[in-house]
């Protein structure tokens, strides 16, 4: 298939909008009609064709102009990507997983020719055609985490593993929701997730730490996260809270379906081979309340959702202050009926709205 | 999230491979090269890691871990060095009879459990033995990078100096090599004294040896999380124990000479393993009801965990008493 990819925005004027075919793909992350924590893990193999868990680092019509906002957010603040000098082979592992996969996985956009350690990478939606050396950070405009990063959708934490534990030791984060690898970098898993509430008591990150320490070479996992953003925003750090946090005040029950935005995140974990260390990438995907609301087992089971989620989360996730406003609109989607298990829209057997 | 839910499979990725190598070192030790069918490439490993070997003996499936001990820069070929037990369960006496050039046999990714700490500013390694077979991996893989490290390998003999006349010729200036019949040992506390800030050590070899690498470098002041060792435990013999296993609503006898988690493969119970040698935790078992005494083996559990007798790794760890029940 090939990819009509948008011209569009995630500040400013907010022109980004998902196209039928993308909010048909949208990864809904409530598989029942409530939500509570769990580790969640499957293996990252694939998954029905078109959907966003089919290839290993999804491609959508989004990319290019996901590329040119994470340009931007660079040149503002060039500490939105980080790398501790040890982790320099890991950046290396990280390219040759990407390179390899988005080349296999996507043929006619991305093409990997190796000849020993001379490499040529073509990226045809961005138009880059490099020849460098493998391992030789000389080579490449930037260093090889870098470099790949700002050609892949996703925010991306490379984690060292030692004594039991990982380390926010490198990263490419500038769609990430509300925290900053600034602040984070160096800190292990317990001290980055310490802000997380309820989890910790409920034993949730000793058991996601032992399952990811052990997460083997050739066989990724994946879970889904979710929040609230509003706006299509895809920079919402800490570092500009003062822009974007000011724009939830801004909700009206007449804008709120165009400009409340279900954000998911796809969460991926692969093991790096050289290294020995871990990646992190985390893909969001943004959707107006209003496409949700398209798919009626999305609506009637969003509404449940977000109803009956407990205070500290919603807390948590920032949107305590709106959800009374989201219950009268997701309200209107919400008829009692039953809704199918599973996350898929299922929108050919699933009942219309009835009311 | 409900994607497309598959169900997880027992143990790391495995892949096909063809013995390309047999090639005797000494009386004792064996190297084992495999290469891929079709001249596909090996996945790329991180130096420290780990291969689970499956042998069909006779039938009878043997799992046994091996340190990788080719260069990881190589994706043409891996190679394991493997010691001949004949006191052992039979594993390595497999290697050493039946495996032939042209076999084809079955092997896992790398798993890592004794990977290099990339900050440090020098590697120290202490071998004893065919505990050498991680560093030849590490010192290729620091070569590479131009790392610095120094190697102090401590063998019985000369004749049994696996890999010794190799790595003095290439490393003279950093390889020493210590011989039991010459009543050379390493002189531990000088070593630690005078390394420069930043160091970390590595010891691989029989317990005691790591034992005292240990204790040495924590009385020295050392940071722990600056000393590293991986000790691979081959499961014992023991008497034959009976387990209810209730998730699988099954009652089987654990031999004499097989491990609780070969027993349940063996009756077709799909368990959870990685390292098959006490250390990774990914086999760690419930204990539902027990009536006995356990004999854990395994560097998993901390010692509350083992004295509670709720939990048991299946891998190495024994029972004896009168009825087990686990959640398996």
């Amino acid at each position: 298939m090939t990819i009509q990819f948008n011209k569009e925005t995630f500040r400013d004027d907010y022109s980004f909008k998902n196209s039928d075919w993308a909010i048909e793909r949208f990864p809904f992350p409530f598989h029942e009609d409530s939500y509570m924590y769990s580790v969640n893990m499957e293996q990252h193999r694939g998954g029905p064709e078109g959907s966003v868990y089919e290839k290993r680092f999804d491609v959508d019509e989004h990319y290019v102009s996901e590329m040119e906002d994470r340009a931007m957010v660079l040149a503002d603040d060039p500490l939105r990507c980080q790398s501790l000098p040890h982790m320099t082979l890991a950046g290396w592992d990280l390219l040759e997983l990407i390179m390899v996969s988005k080349s296999e996985d996507y043929p006619d956009l991305f093409e990997l020719h190796r000849d020993g350690d001379t490499w040529r990478w073509v990226n045809k939606p961005m138009g880059i055609d490099d020849t460098f050396t493998f391992m030789d950070e000389t080579t490449l405009p930037y260093g090889p985490m870098e470099y790949i990063t700002r050609q892949t959708q996703g925010d991306f934490c490379v984690l060292d593993q030692r004594d039991e534990n990982l380390w926010m030791d490198a990263g490419m984060i500038t769609t990430q929701a509300d925290w900053s690898l600034d602040f984070d970098i160096g800190m292990n898993f317990f001290e980055w997730h310490a802000p997380v509430p309820k989890a910790h008591e409920m034993g949730i990150f000793q058991r996601a730490l032992k399952f990811l320490l052990n997460i083997p070479q050739g066989a990724p996992a994946r879970r889904l996260n979710w929040t609230m953003t509003v706006n299509p925003l895809l920079d919402t750090s800490p570092e500009n809270y003062h822009k974007w946090g000011i724009q939830k005040t801004t909700l009206t029950p007449e804008n709120i379906g165009a400009k409340q935005h279900l954000r998911v995140e796809l969460q991926s974990f692969f093991r790096l081979p050289r290294s020995n260390a871990l990646v992190f990438p985390i893909r969001c995907y943004l959707i107006a309340f209003q496409d949700i609301v398209k798919s009626p087992k999305w609506g009637r089971r969003l509404h449940r959702v977000i109803r009956d989620l407990p205070e500290e989360l919603a807390t948590y996730k920032g949107f305590i202050d709106n959800r009374p406003m989201m219950l009268d609109y997701l309200n209107q989607f919400d008829d009692g009926l039953p809704t199918s298990p599973g996350v898929f829209p299922e929108n050919e057997t699933e009942p219309p709205l009835q009311k | 999230m409900s994607a497309a839910p598959q169900k997880a499979k027992a143990g790391a990725e495995k892949m096909d491979v063809t013995v390309s190598a047999v090639v005797p070192l000494n009386d004792l030790v064996t190297r084992f090269e495999f290469q891929r069918p079709n001249g596909e490439r090996f996945p790329p490993f991180s130096a420290g890691a780990h291969t689970v070997v499956t042998m069909d003996d006779n039938g009878r499936t043997r799992l046994n871990p091996y340190s990788l001990m080719s260069d990881p820069a190589d994706a043409s070929t891996y190679a394991i060095s493997v010691r001949r037990d004949d006191e052992g369960r039979g594993g390595s006496l497999f290697m050493h009879r039946n495996v032939k050039v042209g076999d084809a046999m079955t092997i896992t990714y790398p798993v890592n459990l004794f990977s290099l700490d990339l900050r440090a500013k020098k590697h120290v390694f202490l071998a004893g033995g065919i505990g050498i077979t991680p560093f030849m991996a590490m010192i290729a893989q620091l070569e590479r990078f131009n790392g610095n490290w120094e190697l102090h390998y401590s063998v019985r003999s000369a004749a049994l100096g696996t890999y010794v006349e190799q790595l003095t010729s290439k490393y003279s200036n950093k390889v020493h090599i210590y011989y039991d019949d010459q009543k050379q040992g390493i002189d531990l506390e000088a070593l630690l004294d005078g390394q420069p800030l930043g160091t970390n050590a590595y010891v691989c070899g029989p317990k005691g040896m790591i034992d005292w690498v240990h204790a040495t470098a924590s009385a020295a002041g050392w940071p722990d999380a600056n000393v590293h060792s991986e000790e691979f435990t081959a499961p014992q013999p023991g008497k034959p124990f009976e387990v209810r296993l209730c998730k699988s609503n099954k009652t089987i006898t654990v031999g004499e000479n097989e491990s609780l988690l070969e027993a349940m493969e063996r009756e077709g119970v799909d368990a959870p393993f990685l390292c098959r040698g006490g250390a990774c935790g990914q086999c760690e078992t419930g204990v539902v009801n027990a009536d006995g005494e356990f004999l854990h083996r395994d560097h998993w559990l901390d010692a509350d965990e083992h004295a509670s007798g709720e939990k048991i790794m299946p891998c190495v760890s024994r029972f004896v008493g009168t009825s087990l029940e686990i959640d398996r």
